[in-house]
């Protein structure tokens, strides 16, 4: 940061005042954008988490009540939770194996490595509602290509989306597909940001390819590792749009995420009040979250430096 | 290690490269293969249909307005990606070039509203823009986009500006140059790479947004490609062939712009991966 102008000279005060006017002119479009689009509804959304508010009659205060409703009477709301964190516990170690896996697989400079690279990252430019279709039709019991290519094997495939034992299960697997090359290339990044010397070195003293990972590839790829970790949790918390569109949260409420949970709360129901107080929870959640994690970090992180 | 033995194991890493990617891109062909059916092999495991059914295409593309949702689709990507590239590059050089009293905990600010679920500000946007008469505009889509309203856009700019040499502009406004005439003349030709790279994240943004215009669109006529074919798909679910047609019209934007700027698409993925 540079140092601070001086202050006794006239001219420099105005010249100073001038740029302090021409740096909020300049933030200004963002300064706006964070007061109407940001801090108004985080304030208002507080204010209808304590209220029965349904968009045409004015809030009513209630105090507590949706925050008791959801605890102690909703008859979905920890539905919702258990799946959410269902989806977030299977999907988190698959995508991060997954992903370093084809990191490691595709970091290395071989002929046609572009082409490859560029093959695993298309899955993630496509949009949610054509993905979902994509893949109501891969998943389709009866005709789907996945049950199909397990009958050649002599495998009787579940019924996928329509089971409650496995729709879960198709979503994390679809999400894998359609996320796990964009998460490889910031991997790969980071595996390319290791020094050469370290395995040379290795390779010297006798380490075997485990060891190798183990000891270099893995603590030196403990910061990106970490942050795709975060990544991962919040966009699991978050998971919407597949729901919405290949099961709308059904069979038997076993696919009735958070978000989509909140999203038939707020509107189908217009129970703004109780969306509100679920949206809060939320926060709460991916907060304490993100805290654990960043706690945890401190053992398993390695920095350069020694210190975060 | 032998020679042989290398081989086996270069043969070994290509071969399961490919594979996978293989792998990777059979939903893409089973969805082409589907979509080219004649109705009556839609439900048979063959890859290559008898004949090819262009029809499925023309039928999906007059049964919904596709042309129709695909100009509202464009018209609203076009103006959101404007809309962050004006004002989030004048933030970043404000963040970034500026001296400020409160800039660095407005910048704090900035970063913690990156970490804000979605859901927070959903409800209370949607009373807002309800009570501006704004439902089933494209105001509640567009307008955001001109108060950054995706501050990641801000920071990734930003982190690009502080990189760019300080001399330039010294040397300007030694010249007398305003900040905005730096910020007009210097900072923003220099800063093409970010700005491709805001832009084409923005597209792929708006583009398959979903959520936005499900909540704030009523009108069938306003509807975006995503919401359109979603729509579609409710009406038509075992109408795979058209389904697949209609994805596929809606895909290959996506695919072609994605070809087009693989390098700054990858290249801005990684950085802003591996910098947090």
């Amino acid at each position: 940061m540079a140092a601070h102008p001086s202050r006794a000279h006239g001219l420099a005060t105005w010249i100073n005042r001038r740029e302090w006017l021409v740096g909020y002119l300049f933030a200004s479009p963002w300064l706006l954008g964070f007061l109407i689009f940001s801090l108004v509804p985080i304030l208002l959304s507080f204010y209808y988490s304590f209220c029965k508010y349904d968009v045409l009659r004015p809030p009513m205060f209630v105090g507590l009540d949706n925050y008791r409703y959801l605890f102690m009477e909703s008859p979905r709301f920890l539905t919702a939770i258990a799946n959410t964190l269902y989806y977030t516990a299977v999907r988190l170690p698959l995508m991060m194996v997954g992903s370093l896996a084809l990191a490691m697989l595709l970091a290395r400079p071989m002929p046609g490595i572009g082409l490859a690279r560029t093959i695993y990252y298309m899955p993630s430019i496509v949009s949610g509602v054509a993905l979902s279709i994509i893949w109501l039709w891969m998943f389709n019991p009866q005709f789907g290509l996945i049950n199909r290519s397990l009958a050649i094997f002599g495998v009787p495939g579940p019924l996928w989306l329509e089971s409650p034992n496995w729709s879960k299960e198709a979503i994390i697997l679809m999400g894998i597909w359609s996320l796990g090359g964009g998460r490889m290339v910031v991997l790969i990044a980071g595996i390319n940001a290791i020094p050469n010397q370290l395995y040379e070195a290795a390779r010297v003293d006798g380490a075997n390819r485990w060891q190798q990972l183990r000891h270099i590839t893995l603590p030196q790829l403990s910061g990106p590792l970490f942050l795709l970790t975060i990544v991962e949790v919040i966009t699991s918390f978050q998971v919407f749009t597949e729901a919405y569109l290949m099961t709308r949260g059904g069979p038997l409420n076993s696919s009735l995420f958070y978000n989509l949970e909140l999203y038939f709360v707020a509107f189908q129901d217009y129970d703004m009040g109780l969306a509100s107080a679920m949206a809060w929870i939320l926060f709460a959640a991916t907060m304490i979250v993100t805290f654990l994690l960043f706690a945890a970090s401190r053992r398993l992180v390695y920095y350069e430096s020694g210190k975060p | 290690m032998t020679i042989a033995r290398r081989t086996a194991e270069y043969v070994a890493h290509q071969a399961t490269i490919w594979v996978g990617a293989l792998l990777l891109v059979i939903p893409f062909l089973w969805m082409i293969s589907t979509s080219l059916k004649p109705s009556a092999e839609i439900f048979s495991p063959t890859w290559l249909p008898s004949t090819i059914e262009w029809g499925n295409y023309t039928r999906a593309l007059t049964e919904i307005p596709v042309l129709l949702y695909a100009r509202n689709t464009v018209f609203i990507t076009i103006l959101c990606i404007v809309g962050y590239l004006v004002s989030g590059s004048m933030v970043a050089y404000a963040f970034s070039r500026l001296r400020w009293p409160g800039r660095d905990a407005w910048f704090l600010v900035m970063l913690s509203t990156m970490m804000l679920p979605p859901q927070v500000t959903i409800v209370p946007s949607f009373v807002i823009f309800r009570q501006l008469g704004w439902i089933n505009t494209y105001y509640p889509l567009i307008v955001p986009a001109f108060l950054s309203g995706w501050p990641f856009f801000i920071f990734l700019m930003r982190q690009f500006f502080l990189t760019i040499p300080q001399d330039l502009a010294e040397a300007a406004k030694i010249d007398g140059a305003s900040h905005f005439m730096v910020y007009r003349t210097i900072m923003l030709p220099l800063a093409k790479p970010a700005l491709a790279t805001v832009a084409i994240f923005a597209f792929f943004l708006h583009w398959n947004d979903f959520f936005g215009p499900l909540i704030y669109l009523t009108e069938d006529s306003k509807f975006t490609l995503a919401l359109g074919l979603m729509t579609f798909a409710a009406k038509h679910q075992n109408e795979w062939s058209q389904l697949m047609a209609v994805s596929i019209v809606m895909l290959l934007p996506s695919l072609v712009v994605f070809f087009l700027c693989q390098r700054y698409f990858v290249e801005g993925i990684a950085t802003t991966g591996s910098k947090g």
